[in-house]
Order: structure tokens, then C-alpha cells, then sequence
């Protein structure tokens, strides 16, 4: 009966896991009197409003859509500029191909805080400023380290004869790669869009920092929504669990090739 | 498994190093330029060499802000690591359990950092949110806004809960890539459930647990957003973690100091990492004739 | 030691099995001689593995009864089973030493250090892994790692049978034949039961006194490499064994004769009666090394059209068509082939039928 007891604890912390997550969603369906004023495991008379208000004022849902733009901007790029350079370095020895490989993880490692003040200065001076692609090339930093990551270990599962058949039957090098390889490993591309996209969204220092009207992502709208009118602890919930929708979508695609992600190639 | 040897794929690789670079390189000049500098206003500044970095490595506040923050870094790994290893250990290997437990424990991940902050406050209050009635109710006294050690138990359990299922996706991914022969093998030769876990799971893990490993040493040593919405690093200073401390020296003294202390904190992070990746590399691999 | 005895076994993935096709391992007799070395020989997908592993325990069988000496096995679990088995790919403890590595199954059984040296170290002295039993198993090459995986199954003196999962697929094919003359010696030394699932007729012609040819879940016949090669018992067999395999024509029976596009070729008469007596399709079956071709008619000859004829040095291959069909030819070096139009004589005592497959008799 072992089994048995191991998916017991999973659905148990499964279950306390989602507890936050719960009350997320039960805050929101109630009015910010009724949250504060008693406590409740249900909303005794749910309301639509605050979903109501985020669909219908335009800072709330633009700040959804800011978001999307450079979410999916930088997954786009993440994507293309590592995917040549997974291949370089699960197929080819090179010039200081282990030091690069590791300054790259380093990227991951400087305290995002380091970077507002010289990021700022950086796209000002390129007028760059509250544009969608100031912070898309921004979240690079983490994002790109963490694709190239991933993807090497997708493509060092892929036998290397293939490329070899390839190149002799006379395929060039983009053609190979476009119509043969990037095939292969379309899962490993669905679990790096899903881990990119993913710290892309929840990432709010730079995205704030970067921005101030034009392309304000949600995250940040939140927070000042909350400082000018007071904590609307309602509306703020509502918008929570609006932001785990579009992550939840992307996972429920890749979610087939989750389990194989990092693992292939690395065991 | 020899790989080609060609510099020529220093090409595929230029994309990612410009655009890391741009990313990476020109603002760590502006800090370390920054850090040992005086500057009065724009055109007039002066160089004061190492004396940014001196004031730091004395600074008292700054001690407590990195011992807590190793602390707290160790903690999250001491908890994190195995409770995600064992969490993927329990999970269906087929059927649509798979999906369903994947997708819930991606669901925490999806959610903005400040968001989490902001969740948790209501979460804990005694009067309103579930956690702090419960806990209430069973008769503690329980306010992490005024007791230090509440507030550190708060932003634990919020950190746990925000973050293993990180470990929990990648070690079920380390599981699943294990050839069912291994285990078929195990059983021949008559291995415990114990044996099978210490002998073949736990090192065909290695390479995704150095991922977690790092990923969540990295990410928690810099951690800000969330504890700083859920606490604002008090009550006293007693939340104030490295990233929280920089953030106030940098709004109350010049770019200097800060500066100075986030090259300082680089440094720690990528020594730590470097160790971290070393010793995961070998562990295990000790034969090296 | 053991002779293994498999009663009316079959075996379905499938948790309600319905159709004879749900079954990845058709219900049948077999019987394992104690001491035999036997390959089992099939197609992937045939359903090889899984009988292996129902000997083993790894499965448990939907139906039927395993014997070990005539001992009911089918619900102990493969550790009490006392059989080895060595993996396509090489199954090492990667953390282990090659000598923990050997010494684990009888460290799961208690033994004591003493005995387990001594044990580990004459397996490891056979295997010829003696001066590496320091070392990290994970540092050697494959061929060494399927020894220890081998030796893992060795160790333990009770031994009933040995089970090979295409153990050969990742060596290097210079070490394949030192590492199948390895296993000979240890099946000469040891007299241990030996059954070896590949699909390589090449190694199990090379390793085995008893060949076991499996197609779709079933054994159709076992034998001695020549008893597979002259007599076949199914079609597959024929086609399966030997290079070219064996020609397989749809045909049709009359008397003293098989009907073969159109042209009559002459049987035994007892043959072509008892083929008019049976149900299903008919085929005749014959091997590319038995036919005859000669430029001109001879007394029961068909004529055919030469297509193609390929040197391999120490014989010809024609490639011939009759009517819609194409038959192969095994010829010695020297013969000449006619070019465009020959005669083709089929020996009505190597000519075979088959009725659905099946060997008429």
C-alpha cells in the first residue's frame, strides 16, 4: 500500500499548495468591505465586479496586454538567438566555449537591483524608454542564459549522426537546422517558451523601472492602483488570478513535454 | 562522444554574447565605475579608489544583512531540495495525473512576485486571512508583523511555497528520463526501495538537482519583491536581506556605496554558484584516472 | 540450474484483453531445457522481451503458469526467482565501484563480507574485470559495463538461468565476438540455462544449439540452426533465417503439382494431396540455394525472366521473375546465367507448402 500513502501526501500538499491560491480567488469574487470587514471560508454573495472593472478600465487591461507584448516579444527573441547557440555548444568544442557557457549562468546571478539605475541610463540615452522592446531586451539577461541552458540539453539528446546524414545528402546549415533539427526538439523549444515566458511575467523590478505609461506591465499597475486609491484587496485578487491565466494556458500546452525537459541529454 | 572541433561556431554563439553583453556588460561598467567614484552631480566627481568598498566591508548592517541572507539561502535549499525531490517521487508516472499535478504546481510559479507579497499579507492576517486564523485559532499567538520570528517563519513558508514546485518539476523530470531498466535490474538484484533511491534515482538526478540547486541558490540570495511587499524587511531589520538593504542604501546614500555593495554581492554569488556547480559536477564521479 | 517450464502462458498490456491480437504474448507451451543455450529470434515488436520478462517475474503473466524444475514461480517476484538478466543497455550502479557493483545482490541478501569477496572476486577473475574492481563502474567503456552487469547476475552461486535482452546492441563490433565467446566459456563452465533474445540471426546462429524463432507473441519453431534453415515451420522462419531468405510464392495445389503464375511446378504427390486437404492460403515456399537455372527447358522446369544477377564473390544472386513474382537464386560463382530468358527446376523433395503460414506436413 505504499502507492497509495505516496499519493495521499502528494494530494495533501497539492491541496495545502493551493490554499493561497484559493483565497486569491475567493477574495476576488467579494467587495473590498466585505473582505475586510469578516472573515469568510466562501463569498457568501460573490460578485463579478472586480473582474467587471479590470475587463472594462482601460489601465487595468492594458496593463495585460502590455505585458503579453514583451512577454512574448522576449520569448521570441530568447528563442532565436539561443537555439544556434544551444547547437554550438552541445555539438562543437570551440575557443573558450566552457567559460562562456558559465559567464552566461552569471548573467542569472547580479542582483536585479544592480542593473535599474545603469539600465535606465542605458535606454534613455537610446531612447528606449517605456517601449515594449526595452523591456523585452531587458529580461534577456535572465532569459537567454536559462534558453541556452535548456536547450543544450535537448539537442545533446538528439544522436549527432542525424546532423552528419544531413550535411552529407547536401543540406546546408540553416536548411539542416530549420527543416531537420529545430523538428527534433520541438518539445525542448515548448519547455524553454514556457520557462522564459514564465520569469518574463513575474519579473517586475526592470519592467517597472523601464516603463512609466505606454507599456506598463500589469505587475506594475497593481502595485500603483493599490497606492493611489487605497488597498482594494478585491480588485487586486481579481488581478492575481488574471495573471496566472496566460502562464496556466502555456504550461496546458507543453505540459506532454514537461517531464522530458531538462532531463534529456544531462542524465 | 567527442564533439566536432571548429571555432567557426563562435558565430551561432555571437547573437546570444551581443545581446548578453549589451545586457550584461555595459551597466556592470557603469557600477564598477560608479563604485569607485564620488560623484557631486553630473561633470563633477572624483575618484576615491577603494574607499566605496572598504566603507562596506565594515559596514555592521551590512554583515547582519549577509549572515541573514545566508541563513535564509540555506534554509530554502535544506527545505526546498528534498521536499521537491520527494514531491516528484509521489507523483503518477502516466495516466492524467500527470497533467493535472503538473499543471497545479506550475500555478504558483505564474504568479508576479510582488502579487505573492501582497497575497500573503491578507493570507496571514489574523483577522481576515485563512492562515493567520488558523493558526489562531490552535491557540498560538501568531503576528508576523511584530515578532521577529514570526515574520521569519511567514516568509519561509511563502518562499517554500512559491518555489519548490521550481525543484519539484525538474527533479520529476530527472525521474522520468530514468530507462525502466534500472529499476527492472534493482528488482532482480533484490534492492530495497531505499537502495533503489540512494543507487539510481538520486545520481541519475544529479544533473537536473545541479540546476535546481543553483537556479535556487541564485534566485534566493537576490530574493526582494516578495518579502519586501510581505514584511518590508522588519519587523526591526530582522527580514532585511541583502537585495531589501541594498535597495534603501541605494535611495538614502549615493550611487557610490550601492554600487560598490552590488559588485560585492556579484562576487559572492558567483563564487557560491561556482562552488555549488564544482562540487555537484564531481560529487560522485570520483574516479579520475 | 533449472529447466523452465512455461504452461499455457500468455500475457496482454491490455487491462481486458479481448482479441487475439490484444496480446502481446500469444498463449502457448514451451519448455526451456535445463543447461540449453537458446536464442530467441524474431522481429522487434514480436513480443521477445515481454516473454523474457515473464520468465524473469519482471511480469506478471495474464494467464498461465511459470515452472522452475517444476516448481510454481508465477508469483514470486524476480529477487527469489534466482535468474540474471543483462539489459540492452548497460545497467550499472553509477556511484558504485565496479567491486560494489558486483557485490550488490548479495549485499541485498545478507551475505557476509567474507563470502562476498570471495565471490566477487572470482566472477570478477572470469569476467576479467579483476584489475578494474577499484575503479568507478561509470568510467569504463560499454563493453566492460555489460561484464559487470553480467557479473552482477553471476555472483550468486544459485543461479537458475541467464537472460540476455540484446546485450550486444551498444558494443563496439570488435568486442561483440569477444564478449559472445566470454559468454560461451561461461555457459560451457557453468552448464546455466542461457536464453538470449535478439534479432541479429547472425548471433544467435553463432551463440545458440537451440534457436527459438518468435512472431507475434508466438515461439513458431525451435531447433538447431539447420533444422531452422532446412526445414521451416512458418513462413517467417524461412524468410527470417538465412541470406536471402527463403522465396515465399502465393500458389495454388493440384495434384502432383503447385500452381505458381500460371506455370505448374511438380510436387511430391503425398504433399500436394495433403495441401488440397487443408484450409487457408497456400505458398510455396523454397530456398534461394536450391534452385536450379539452366538456359534451356528441362523435364518439370518453369520458364522465367533474369532481371538481375549480382557477384558477391563467393556466389551469385539472381533476381528472376515469374509471371508477377520475383524469386531469388542462389548460384555457385562459376555458372553462367543465361541473359534475358532461363528455366527454372524447383527439387520437389526441398519444395515446401504452407497453409497460413504454416508448414504443410
Amino acid at each position: 500500500m505504499r502507492l497509495q500513502k505516496r499519493t495521499v501526501g502528494l494530494i495533501l500538499y497539492l491541496g495545502v499548495m493551493l490554499l493561497p491560491i484559493y483565497w486569491m480567488l475567493n477574495m476576488s469574487l467579494r467587495t473590498n468591505a466585505d473582505i475586510l470587514g469578516a472573515f469568510a471560508f466562501y463569498p457568501a454573495d460573490p460578485t463579478f465586479a472586480n473582474y467587471v472593472k479590470i475587463f472594462t478600465e482601460e489601465a487595468w487591461y492594458s496593463g495585460y496586454i502590455n505585458s503579453t507584448i514583451y512577454v512574448s516579444i522576449n520569448t521570441l527573441i530568447s528563442l532565436s538567438v539561443a537555439l544556434p547557440a544551444a547547437y554550438a555548444f552541445s555539438r562543437y568544442r570551440f575557443l573558450g566555449d566552457k567559460h562562456m557557457f558559465f559567464w552566461l549562468l552569471t548573467n542569472r546571478m547580479a542582483p536585479p537591483a544592480v542593473f535599474l539605475l545603469p539600465f535606465f541610463q542605458l535606454y534613455s540615452t537610446v531612447g528606449l524608454i517605456d517601449t515594449h522592446i526595452a523591456v523585452a531586451i531587458s529580461h534577456c539577461l535572465f532569459n537567454v542564459p536559462l534558453a541556452v541552458w535548456i536547450l543544450e540539453g535537448f539537442m545533446s539528446g538528439v544522436p549527432r549522426e542525424i546532423d552528419e546524414t544531413a550535411y552529407i545528402d547536401g543540406y546546408s546549415f540553416p536548411r539542416f537546422f530549420v527543416s531537420v533539427f529545430v523538428p527534433l526538439i520541438r518539445a525542448g523549444i515548448g519547455v524553454t517558451a514556457f520557462f522564459c515566458f514564465m520569469f518574463s511575467w513575474v519579473e517586475l523590478l526592470l519592467a517597472r523601472t523601464l516603463t512609466t505609461t505606454v507599456a506598463k506591465p500589469i505587475a506594475a499597475t497593481m502595485t500603483r492602483t493599490v497606492s493611489a486609491t487605497g488597498l482594494d484587496w478585491g480588485l487586486l485578487a481579481a488581478a492575481g488570478i488574471l495573471t496566472i491565466v496566460p502562464g496556466a494556458l502555456v504550461i496546458w500546452f507543453v505540459r506532454n513535454y514537461m517531464a522530458k525537459g531538462f532531463a534529456l541529454g544531462r542524465v | 562522444m567527442g564533439k566536432w572541433e571548429d571555432n567557426k561556431a563562435w558565430f551561432l554563439v555571437l547573437p546570444v554574447f551581443l545581446l548578453v553583453a549589451i545586457s550584461a556588460i555595459i551597466p556592470l561598467m557603469t557600477v564598477v565605475n560608479y563604485s569607485v567614484q564620488d560623484i557631486f552631480g553630473p561633470g563633477d566627481r572624483i575618484f576615491v579608489g577603494t574607499e566605496w568598498f572598504e566603507d562596506m566591508l565594515s559596514n555592521r548592517r551590512l554583515h547582519d544583512a549577509l549572515w541573514r541572507q545566508f541563513l535564509f539561502s540555506g534554509l530554502v535549499l535544506l527545505i526546498e531540495i528534498p521536499l521537491g525531490v520527494l514531491i516528484a517521487l509521489a507523483m503518477p508516472k502516466r495516466g492524467w495525473g500527470v497533467s493535472v499535478s503538473l499543471v497545479l504546481l506550475a500555478l504558483p510559479l505564474l504568479i508576479p512576485w510582488n502579487v505573492i507579497g501582497t497575497i500573503w499579507i491578507i493570507f496571514t492576517r489574523p483577522d481576515i486571512g485563512l492562515l493567520g486564523v488558523a493558526i489562531n485559532g490552535l491557540g498560538f499567538e501568531f503576528d508576523h508583523t511584530s515578532a521577529p520570528l514570526d515574520a521569519w517563519i511567514t516568509v519561509m513558508l511563502m518562499e517554500v511555497w512559491h518555489w519548490t514546485p521550481l525543484v519539484a518539476l525538474l527533479a520529476y523530470a530527472g525521474l522520468r528520463a530514468i530507462p525502466e531498466a534500472y529499476f527492472q535490474a534493482a528488482r532482480i538484484d533484490g534492492a530495497s526501495p531505499w537502495a533503489v533511491f540512494r543507487y539510481i534515482q538520486l545520481p541519475k538526478m544529479r544533473g537536473v538537482l545541479t540546476i535546481a540547486v543553483l537556479l535556487r541558490f541564485m534566485d534566493s540570495f537576490l530574493i526582494y519583491a516578495e518579502p519586501f511587499v510581505l514584511t518590508g524587511g522588519g519587523p526591526g531589520n530582522s527580514t532585511t536581506f541583502l537585495s531589501i538593504y541594498l535597495v534603501k542604501l541605494s535611495t538614502a546614500m549615493d550611487v557610490g556605496p550601492a554600487a560598490a555593495f552590488s559588485i560585492i554581492y556579484f562576487l559572492i554569488i558567483l563564487l557560491f554558484s561556482w562552488l555549488f556547480y564544482q562540487a555537484l559536477q564531481n560529487v560522485g564521479t570520483g574516479d579520475r584516472q | 540450474m533449472a529447466r523452465i517450464e512455461l504452461k499455457q502462458i500468455a500475457h496482454s498490456y491490455l487491462p481486458k484483453p479481448e482479441a487475439e491480437s490484444d496480446y502481446a504474448l500469444r498463449r502457448h507451451d514451451h519448455v526451456w531445457r535445463d543447461g540449453g543455450a537458446y536464442a530467441l529470434l524474431g522481429p522487434s515488436g514480436c513480443g521477445k522481451t515481454t516473454l523474457l520478462n515473464v520468465i524473469s517475474g519482471l511480469i506478471q503473466p495474464t494467464e498461465g503458469r511459470v515452472l522452475y524444475d517444476g516448481e510454481d514461480v508465477t508469483d514470486l517476484p524476480p529477487q527469489r526467482r534466482n535468474i540474471a538478466q543483462v539489459f540492452q543497455f548497460p545497467v550499472i550502479y553509477d556511484t558504485m565501484t565496479v567491486y560494489e557493483n558486483l557485490a550488490f545482490p548479495l549485499k541485498n541478501r545478507g551475505m557476509d563480507t567474507a563470502r562476498i569477496e570471495a565471490r566477487v572476486g572470482e566472477v570478477a577473475e572470469m569476467l576479467e574485470l579483476t584489475p578494474h574492481l577499484r575503479r568507478r563502474a561509470m568510467a569504463l567503456g560499454a563493453d566492460a559495463k555489460q561484464k559487470i552487469s553480467l557479473g552482477r547476475g553471476l555472483v550468486r552461486s544459485d543461479v537458475a538461468a541467464i537472460l540476455f535482452d540484446e546485450p550486444l546492441t551498444v558494443i563496439d563490433p570488435h568486442l561483440k565476438w569477444q564478449l559472445r565467446r566470454k559468454l560461451k566459456q561461461i555457459h560451457e563452465r557453468y552448464h546455466l540455462t542461457l536464453i538470449y533474445v535478439t534479432h541479429d540471426q547472425n548471433e544467435a546462429l553463432t551463440l545458440a544449439d537451440q534457436v527459438a524463432v518468435m512472431v507475434e507473441g508466438e515461439i513458431v519453431q525451435v531447433g538447431t540452426p539447420q533444422d531452422l534453415f532446412e526445414d521451416p515451420q512458418h513462413t517467417f522462419v524461412g524468410y527470417f533465417i538465412g541470406s536471402p531468405g527463403m522465396n515465399i510464392l502465393p500458389c495454388a495445389v493440384e495434384p502432383g503439382a503447385a500452381v505458381v503464375g500460371g506455370q505448374r511446378i511438380p510436387l511430391d504427390g503425398r504433399l500436394s494431396d495433403k495441401a488440397g486437404a487443408v484450409q487457408g492460403a497456400l505458398e510455396l515456399g523454397i530456398r534461394p540455394e536450391y534452385l536450379c537455372l539452366a538456359e534451356s527447358s528441362a523435364n518439370g522446369a518453369v520458364p522465367v525472366a533474369v532481371k538481375r544477377v549480382e557477384d558477391l564473390g563467393n556466389y551469385k544472386i539472381a533476381t528472376l521473375s515469374l509471371g508477377a513474382h520475383t524469386i531469388k537464386a542462389k548460384l555457385p560463382e562459376d555458372q553462367d546465367v543465361p541473359g534475358e530468358q532461363a528455366f527454372l527446376t524447383f527439387p520437389p523433395e526441398r519444395t515446401k507448402l504452407y497453409a497460413d503460414g504454416r508448414l504443410v506436413a
